[in-house]
């Protein structure tokens, strides 16, 4: 039993969607628990931060860590965790690449708090009451982490050997990727491990996406009845599949809704939402200028479609913040 | 010792003044028009701002938005794209597909919070040694009013933000 391998899974910044991929692995997870020891799994199992701890450093063998890295706390378990393992995985798009959290990266701090916990129609808060990092209630002290300005990926904080993409990855991908690791063949540090082409190749409607693609305008899948058959992107929709990693057998396609790009980009895009930009806004049909603008205000949202789950780990990584500069502030139309 | 010394509480150290803030402006010009306005402008001994770094693409068309925005997060303080006329591509379609991506490039600058004028797109045929000259100008003024742009917070700085 000691001999067994560990393995453990931690949740950061994320909605615990990866940890439903490695329930879904159903019979396979029977495999897995022959396989290694799983030695901390706080959503299903009851461990402590101390039983962590305890370990000598190197003692687990992998970790899978999902979701950003958001506070003091997150920081904290994930530095703690690279000292135990000797393999940390990020594992889905929130760790690897920001995720649908680090859409807040459009914002600050301080609009975030307000909108949460001031001004959401939801939310009764008479006294404007904010987080604070220490707070005194009979006598107790209560402490909560620090929630930091920037939303960051795990290999922003913390040396990462391999990414596990996906949200969540789907159980195939999970498991080859244990596979992997446990067949002691190790790929090269920093792999994304599933398959390094986009996913227009294994889309199943990849022969009726026409040799000369034109879009007169972008239409969103609640404005059109959707062709189960023809390539979405003929359809006009916007589809994230010809700059987003495959290997998830395209389940979204099959159920006729475009791919937002959780995958993430090849290894041969740095930045997944600039390539997409590129790709569609070349497919736009008109030459003249009004008219290519008329095309393009169709797409409402640029940075929120093209960078869904991966604002954080773009060039830009985030909103510019304006406090601290020394020029004039750019202003934000 | 002359009266006029002033004493030490009231002596400040010599403040080392800031040099002046000079753009940093990266430049995309296509081998077909615009890099032989620079050419031209040069053989022609032109003087013009110092501050645009020129890379030669084949053509407007193959700038990658990925280009600008590595620049910018770089230190480019602008980015400038320059092509051949409409019409007048080499391979006959490359700058309006130019075109199109800065349209939607200059948008999502600004949901990020960069001025949208740091980005500019101009064509300039190979004869128009004087209007590159102009645009140069222009655009280094241009981006000197809007002042620098440090977009990139650094590693350390992430770590410096948490307060709350």
């Amino acid at each position: 039993m000691a001999d067994k391998p560990k393995v453990a899974f931690y949740w950061c910044a994320s909605c615990g969607g990866c940890e439903e991929t490695v329930v879904d692995l159903n019979e396979a997870v029977l495999d897995l628990v022959a396989a290694v020891d799983i030695a901390f799994w706080p959503v299903a199992l009851d461990f402590k931060r101390k039983d962590i701890e305890a370990m000598p450093d190197g003692a687990i063998l992998a970790t899978f860590v999902n979701g950003a890295i958001r506070t003091t706390e997150q920081e904290e378990m994930a530095r703690l965790l690279r000292r135990k393992s000797q393999l940390l995985l990020a594992f889905g798009s929130c760790s690897h690449l920001g995720g649908i959290p680090g859409l807040a990266n459009l914002f600050d701090r301080a609009s975030i708090l307000q909108s949460v916990y001031r001004e959401s129609p939801s939310t009764v808060n008479a006294d404007g009451v904010l987080p604070s990092l220490r707070y005194k209630d009979n006598g107790h002290l209560v402490e909560l982490p620090g929630f930091c300005q920037t939303v960051r990926t795990l290999s922003q904080v913390v040396d990462v050997d391999y990414y596990v993409p996906g949200c969540p990855p789907t159980p195939r991908i999970l498991r080859t990727a244990l596979q992997t690791l446990l067949g002691g063949d190790l790929p090269a540090k920093g792999t994304v491990l599933a398959p390094d082409s986009a996913l227009c190749e294994e889309c199943p409607r990849k022969d009726s996406k026409p040799e000369n693609l034109t879009i007169a305008e972008f239409k969103r899948p609640h404005q059109v009845l959707i062709d189960e058959e023809k390539c979405l992107l003929a359809q006009g929709l916007l589809c994230m599949g010809p700059a987003t990693r495959g290997g998830c057998e395209a389940p979204c396609i099959q159920g006729n809704m475009p791919c937002t790009g959780c995958g993430g980009p090849t290894s041969r895009v740095k930045d997944q939402g600039a390539k997409i930009l590129s790709s569609l806004a070349s497919l736009v049909e008109s030459k003249d200028e009004p008219a290519i603008d008329h095309a393009l205000a169709t797409i409402p949202d640029p940075v929120g479609s093209f960078y869904r789950y991966s604002l954080p780990s773009s060039l830009l990584r985030r909103k510019k913040l304006h406090s601290g500069s020394n020029g004039k502030a750019a202003q934000v139309r | 010792m002359p009266e006029a010394m002033p004493n030490s509480s009231q002596a400040m150290a010599p403040v080392a003044e800031q040099p002046p803030f000079e753009p940093r402006i990266v430049a995309f010009f296509c081998n077909w028009c615009t890099y032989l306005a620079a050419d031209l402008a040069g053989t022609s001994r032109m003087k013009y701002a110092p501050n645009v770094r020129v890379v030669r693409v084949m053509c407007s068309g193959r700038v990658d938005p990925q280009f600008v925005l590595d620049a910018f997060a770089h230190g480019a303080d602008g980015v400038l794209i320059g092509g051949c006329h409409p019409g007048d591509c080499h391979y006959q379609e490359g700058n309006y597909k130019a075109l199109r991506r800065y349209r939607l490039l200059k948008r999502m600058l600004g949901q990020m919070g960069i001025d949208e004028d740091r980005l500019r797109l101009e064509w300039i045929s190979a004869s128009e040694a004087e209007r590159f000259r102009w645009v140069m100008n222009d655009m280094v003024e241009h981006v000197r009013a809007l002042g620098p742009l440090h977009v990139q917070p650094g590693k350390e700085v992430f770590a410096e933000e948490v307060t709350v």
